[in-house]
């Protein structure tokens, strides 16, 4: 008899069957309980505005309403921020973004609650508003304090370099569009008790925000998450506020209410990806080996903290990407704005930061006239002394190099450059070009304290196997890794162990589902649960039988007692005959890391995931379009536990990663509002934006070197950022619009607009060259 | 009438009490809790709502992916609804789609599933959705932002043939007088003909004119618009016809755009490819290629072309009838030459003459299913080395679909090279003053418009040195 396998086993998903069938239920699809009402919300029309005079008896008379909230209506504080109590769930005194909740209803039906609330007459009193990142910097407006890691020191270094460059540029922001708009169906109880059937990553935040809204103690909330509609960070912290009005409207009504965010209301209410502005300078030697850099980010964290202080020092942790930098100084401004506040994103500030980096060695590679590829190589991190990041953690699974040779010759990388060189010399308007480039991303919530999960397993007298978690399931496939996990350590069939949703009365004091980490914390906390609840009974049936305990095996759906052979339900009955207890917790606590905030010093990650990625890009030179043709992409996810859902994070980061810097683009008018708020407006990739040749591959040779769960690595972020490549690609088919006459400057992302601007301003300053050199 | 009947995968369905406005989705979710269908974005673009419309048209079932969320009930009257729910209960095997989907992986979060499963589905049920096409056109409607789309490619290419075949909706019966629904305040007419149309609007020369709904249907569910008084062309067989007459093609005001689309890329094979790129499957199945020109869209797709082609409407009010060339039909932004109580009968777009080359160029900052920031439509004829004729039409460039008579007068009478194409491209900034929008800056508008021209100029005189880029295509 052999072992049963269900780690590395490429399950479909747990939820396969009933996604394709649209019996999934979402949280719009649960059966409305008796009466239930529908919210919506009254959003500001001003970016930044004294409410000089609210009227909201109209609303409150409008057909089928029941109930208007005001801020001053909160039983407990108008606050949903996360981290700091700067965030009201409905706007009181002041506006300070175009868009915000000011006021609530709940009414007899979404249609009619949308209509009331378009009748309020609100008077405002106009304040200086910053809109965009540079109105922030030229009022010296910070939402946190600056923060700096240091390493060395790079000033007086820089200026003794062979060679110097100095930049800026920017990049944009990001909305989630996860498909399943936000929304939160609120229950009331008994004795204060509230029930909230919310989509969200992070349950027992939305337990503690609606707590303290409602003003009642933590336990008196239930939050539950079956399964999400997408995620992608932007259901990590947004799902506070809608969760806490539809609770505080569902107290003041007596019924349930359900508040569910049209598309509209999604993208002007809730938060997205930080936009930057990274300026640079650099000192490097004739191989494009860096000396010295300094960077200065510029986060727009938009009207409040929530994640923003994580995210932007995120950003820092990734601005050296795979890069070994003897001497650094990275700065961080954290900067208010009169928008939306800014939130988490796939990647939390990593992919900023790494983009900041891919853009200097690709600065120093064309300044060189050197191939790109070979500079990012020239200083890759190596052995000791050049293992330390800027953060003084030493690089230990430093693997790249080898995943690199593999992506350059499977890729035809060096060839394809030569043939693509040559093909752009025969053709005027269309122009090529291809980068790779590498990801290495740090894995655990560098806020050390979250890395902390626990599970809990039922065994039941029929042998079956009730499973939970504080992980949620968006898609990313966590629910099936874990429950591959279990399954593979209890010796039974995965149709045998029930997956449950994510409940704060089961799990509590649970972490987002957040920062890549769900499988490497839940997967271990579930196996630890299986472990106590197999030593469990493996103990008793050694005492019962006389068998050792080490001759007591679970094994392909058995027991095995030495020559003995039990189900699991023989087992379970007779422990339970016997009073031993069927239910067990697991823990786990991410060992080795720690962070010393204030020296910028420390281990804050477990491990890091690397991935490289080769994309060829064409471009129009007459009007900035462009197409990823192929793209390569080879990536570092340990020994997977699944390889299917694994392959499909890693397409589908990429691909969400290409329209970050392609085609989606947040735009605001000058009165501070978001004119990009539906898909009309804000374009993610759709179909035939994959490249036509695409090719996947897990790296085979993956092995995390760290004790992370079946020796896997994370998955969720990291690939986003092999879209790095398409950027660059697009970059180098700029470049060749003007061969040997410069860099190329390109913000991202890079809309045909863009591209159009950055092709004409290269030849521009080409021409104003040659002018210059031929009158010399 | 009492009430609007249709199936809802297969059995019959009365509807008697619920306004007209109330969209499909609405219906199916709220009313029948068939919460397998989703709304993604109640806007017609992301296609998380997809169901299957099967309908009677000229004795030939047809089966339409259509974007349920912005489809108003009573326009189902007589026709099929398939939903997800009706593929396979949970007692049947599933749909070879849906197997497809689950062995290879292309559901994630899953709530971008079943619209997607369902446009595909659609695609197999009739040979008229175009067996033709790529599965990306197919489900270019349709977004999911978990995969990356990769495994539905598969999945689509991969399906078993086979699957369920949906029972017909029942036929009406012809003597009815004309459908005119009333519910919660608001009327429903459904005119079986131009006179009868035309009849309604003399009564009520208020009253909305409805045809694929798919810009309506926005009115409603994003502007939260009240409109009470509705008359739909859609059932008006004789607007439905696409005739080929002396003064080129007719095509009537209830055409939709999927059916006109291979006649039109059969003699102006740009249009083909325009139309590719135009909205989605599920736009082009229910939308009217009228109604993209009659909404005087300032970056439709449609306009530019058939201006540059030099088409006419034919527009009518009661017994009256005139034809108006389209140049001169559009007066200012969103504001038309139709008088109230007129409605338009036809387009007529001029056969394509001798020697006459035409060219649309859209850009976007999505090749697919995104509204232009740029149009540019060009009908150019040459005779002994000469630009004879020209006519140059843009979209996003001014308040209205617009032609450039600057840059046409730069043209006209000489030889098509560099100096007369620069000539154009000063005449062309003479004639538009853009905005900056959500789209495009003014200066990349005026930047890429006048490089539209310069690209007219090489795919004539020099077509080896400029493909388009979405026709490269590289060796692997």
């Amino acid at each position: 008899m052999t072992r049963l396998q269900a780690v590395a086993a490429p399950l479909p998903h747990d939820s396969a069957e009933l996604h394709v069938t649209g019996r999934a239920r979402y949280v719009d699809d649960l059966p409305e309980p008796h009466d239930c009402l529908h919210a919506a919300v009254g959003q500001s029309t001003r970016a930044h505005a004294r409410i000089v005079r609210m009227d909201l008896s109209r609303v409150a008379a409008a057909p089928g309403v029941v109930a208007v909230l005001t801020g001053a209506d909160f039983p407990g504080l108008n606050q949903i921020g996360p981290v700091l109590l700067d965030e009201p769930a409905l706007a009181q005194h002041s506006v300070d973004y175009h868009g915000q909740a000011v006021f609530a209803v709940a009414a007899t039906t979404y249609e009619l609650a949308r209509r009331a609330v378009t009748l309020a007459e609100i008077v405002y009193e106009d304040l200086p508003a910053a809109i965009h990142l540079e109105d922030a910097l030229a009022a010296n407006l910070d939402l946190l304090p600056p923060y700096e890691m240091r390493r060395g020191d790079p000033e007086p270094a820089l200026v003794r370099c062979a060679h110097q460059l100095e930049g800026s540029f920017r990049l944009g922001g990001q909305d989630h569009f996860y498909l399943e708009g936000q929304i939160a169906l609120a229950i009331p109880g008994e004795d204060g008790g509230m029930d909230v059937h919310a989509s969200t990553q992070h349950p027992t935040e939305v337990q503690h925000v609606v707590a303290r809204c409602l003003g009642e103690i933590d336990a008196k909330v239930r939050v539950e998450c079956r399964r999400m509609g997408g995620g992608f960070g932007g259901k990590e912290t947004q799902a506070n506020q809608i969760a806490a009005i539809a609770a505080v409207l569902a107290r003041k009504t007596g019924r349930a209410v359900k508040f569910r965010l049209d598309r509209d209301v999604d993208m002007t209410l809730t938060g997205k990806r930080h936009d930057f502005r990274i300026d640079y300078r650099v000192g490097f030697d004739d191989e494009g080996r860096i000396e010295a850099i300094t960077f200065d980010q510029a986060a727009r964290g938009g009207c409040s903290a929530d994640l923003t202080g994580a995210i932007a020092d995120r950003a820092m942790f990734h601005a050296d990407n795979a890069y070994f930098f003897p001497r650094v100084r990275i700065r961080s401004r954290r900067l208010k704005t009169h928008t939306v506040s800014n939130t988490a994103f796939r990647g939390f500030g990593g992919p900023q930061g790494m983009l900041g980096i891919e853009e200097v060695v690709d600065e120093i590679a064309r300044h060189l006239g050197r191939d790109p590829l070979d500079v990012r190589r020239a200083n890759f991190y190596g052995a000791a002394p050049r293992n330390l990041t800027p953060y003084h953690m030493e690089v230990e699974d430093f693997v790249l190099p080898e995943l690199m040779d593999e992506l350059e010759q499977s890729s035809g990388y060096r060839q394809r450059r030569a043939a693509i060189e040559a093909w752009n010399e025969t053709s005027p308007i269309l122009k090529r070009g291809i980068a790779l480039t590498p990801v290495k991303f740090g894995i655990s919530f560098t806020t050390s304290h979250l890395n902390q999960a626990g599970a809990l397993i039922q065994l039941y007298t029929d042998g079956s196997v009730l499973l939970n978690h504080g992980g949620t399931e968006m898609g990313q496939g966590l629910y099936v890794k874990v429950q591959q996990i279990v399954a593979e350590e209890l010796q039974i069939p995965t149709s045998l162990i029930r997956i449950t949703a994510a409940d704060t009365s089961k799990v509590p004091n649970t972490s987002p589902t957040a920062a890549s980490s769900g499988t490497d914390m839940n997967g271990m906390a579930a196996q630890a649960a299986a472990r106590t609840l197999k030593e469990r009974l493996i103990a008793f049936a050694a005492e019962k039988h006389g068998v050792p305990p080490h001759l007591i095996v679970f094994q392909d759906g058995a027991i095995l007692l030495g020559e003995r052979r039990m189900s699991l339900r023989e087992l379970a009955k007779e422990a339970w005959m016997a009073r031993v207890q069927l239910s067990a917790t697991g823990y786990y606590a991410t060992p080795k890391i720690h962070y010393d905030r204030d020296q910028a010093r420390g281990r804050p990650f477990y491990y890091f995931a690397y991935g490289a990625a080769c994309c060829e890009a064409v471009i129009d030179t007459l009007t900035g379009e462009n197409r990823i043709l192929r793209a390569d992409l080879l990536h570092d996810v340990g020994r997977s536990v699944n390889p299917a859902i694994d392959r499909g994070q890693v397409e589908g980061g990429f691909v969400q990663g290409l329209g970050w810097l392609t085609t989606e683009e947040l735009w605001w008018t000058k009165e501070g509002a978001l004119a990009s708020h539906a898909p009309s407006t804000y374009k993610i990739p759709c179909a035939s934006d994959l490249p036509r040749d695409f090719r996947v591959s897990i790296w085979e040779r993956g092995r995390n070197q760290e004790r992370s769960v079946h020796r896997s690595k994370a998955v969720g972020e990291p690939p986003l950022m092999l879209a790095i490549a398409a950027f660059q690609a697009i970059k180098d088919a700029i470049a060749q619009a003007a061969p040997g006459k410069g860099s190329p400057r390109l913000d991202a992302p890079a809309t045909p607009e863009r591209v159009l601007f950055s092709v004409k301003e290269l030849r521009g300053r080409a021409a104003a060259l040659d002018l210059a050199r031929a009158a010399e | 009438m009492a009430a609007v009947r249709f199936t809802v995968n297969g059995t019959g369905v009365e509807v008697t009490d619920l306004h007209p406005t109330t969209t499909l989705l609405q219906y199916l979710r709220v009313h029948r809790r068939l919460t397998g269908t989703k709304e993604g974005c109640a806007e017609g673009d992301c296609g998380a709502c997809t169901v299957v419309v099967g309908e009677w048209l000229d004795g030939r079932l047809r089966w339409r992916a259509v974007n349920a969320c912005i489809l108003f009930l009573p326009t189902l009257h007589g026709k099929a609804v398939l939903t997800v729910e009706g593929l396979a209960d949970e007692s049947q095997p599933l749909h070879p789609v849906q197997q497809a989907f689950v062995d290879h992986h292309a559901a994630q979060c899953g709530f971008c599933t079943p619209g997607f499963v369902m446009a595909l589905v659609a695609h197999r049920l009739d040979p008229e959705n175009g067996a033709h096409l790529a599965t990306e056109d197919v489900i270019a409607g349709n977004l999911c932002r978990c995969t990356g789309y990769r495994p539905i490619l598969d999945a689509a290419a991969d399906a078993e043939p086979g699957g369920l075949e949906p029972a017909p909706p029942p036929a009406l019966p012809d003597n009815d007088p004309m459908p005119d629904y009333h519910a919660a305040g608001g009327r429903f007419r459904m005119p079986r003909s131009g006179d009868e149309l035309a009849a309604c609007l003399e009564e009520t020369p208020d009253a909305t004119v409805l045809a694929g709904g798919t810009d309506i249907g926005l009115w409603v569910t994003k502007a939260l618009r009240e409109l009470d008084d509705l008359v739909w062309l859609g059932a008006c067989t004789d607007l439905r016809r696409i005739e080929a007459t002396h003064d080129g093609l007719r095509i009537g005001a209830a055409v939709r755009l999927h059916d006109v689309h291979p006649v039109l890329a059969e003699h102006w094979p740009e249009l083909g490819e325009l139309l590719r790129r135009f909205a989605s499957m599920q736009i082009r199945q229910a939308a009217t290629l009228l109604g993209n020109v009659l909404n005087a869209s300032p970056i439709g797709d449609g306009s530019p072309a058939f201006l540059a082609l030099g088409a006419s409407l034919v527009l009518r009010k009661g017994e009256r009838r005139r034809t108006v060339p389209l140049d001169a039909f559009f007066l200012a932004y969103r504001k038309t030459a139709l008088e109230p109580g007129e409605f338009a009968e036809a387009l007529v777009l001029p056969w394509p003459t001798d020697g006459q080359l035409f060219k649309a160029m859209k850009v976007s900052k999505r090749f697919d299913q995104d509204i232009s920031a740029v149009m540019g439509a060009f009908r150019l004829t040459l005779a002994d080395g000469l630009v004879q004729d020209v006519s140059l039409a843009f979209g996003g460039l001014a308040a209205i679909p617009k032609r450039s008579p600057s840059a046409e007068a730069a043209l006209v009478g000489h030889a098509l090279d560099e100096a007369a194409i620069e000539a154009a491209c000063a005449g062309f900034r003479q004639d538009f003053q853009p905005i900056d929008d959500v789209r495009a800056t003014a200066a990349y508008r005026l930047e890429a418009g006048q490089n539209l021209l310069r690209r007219l100029f090489l795919e004539v005189t020099k077509p080896a040195d400029a493909p388009r880029i979405l026709d490269l295509e590289i060796a692997a």
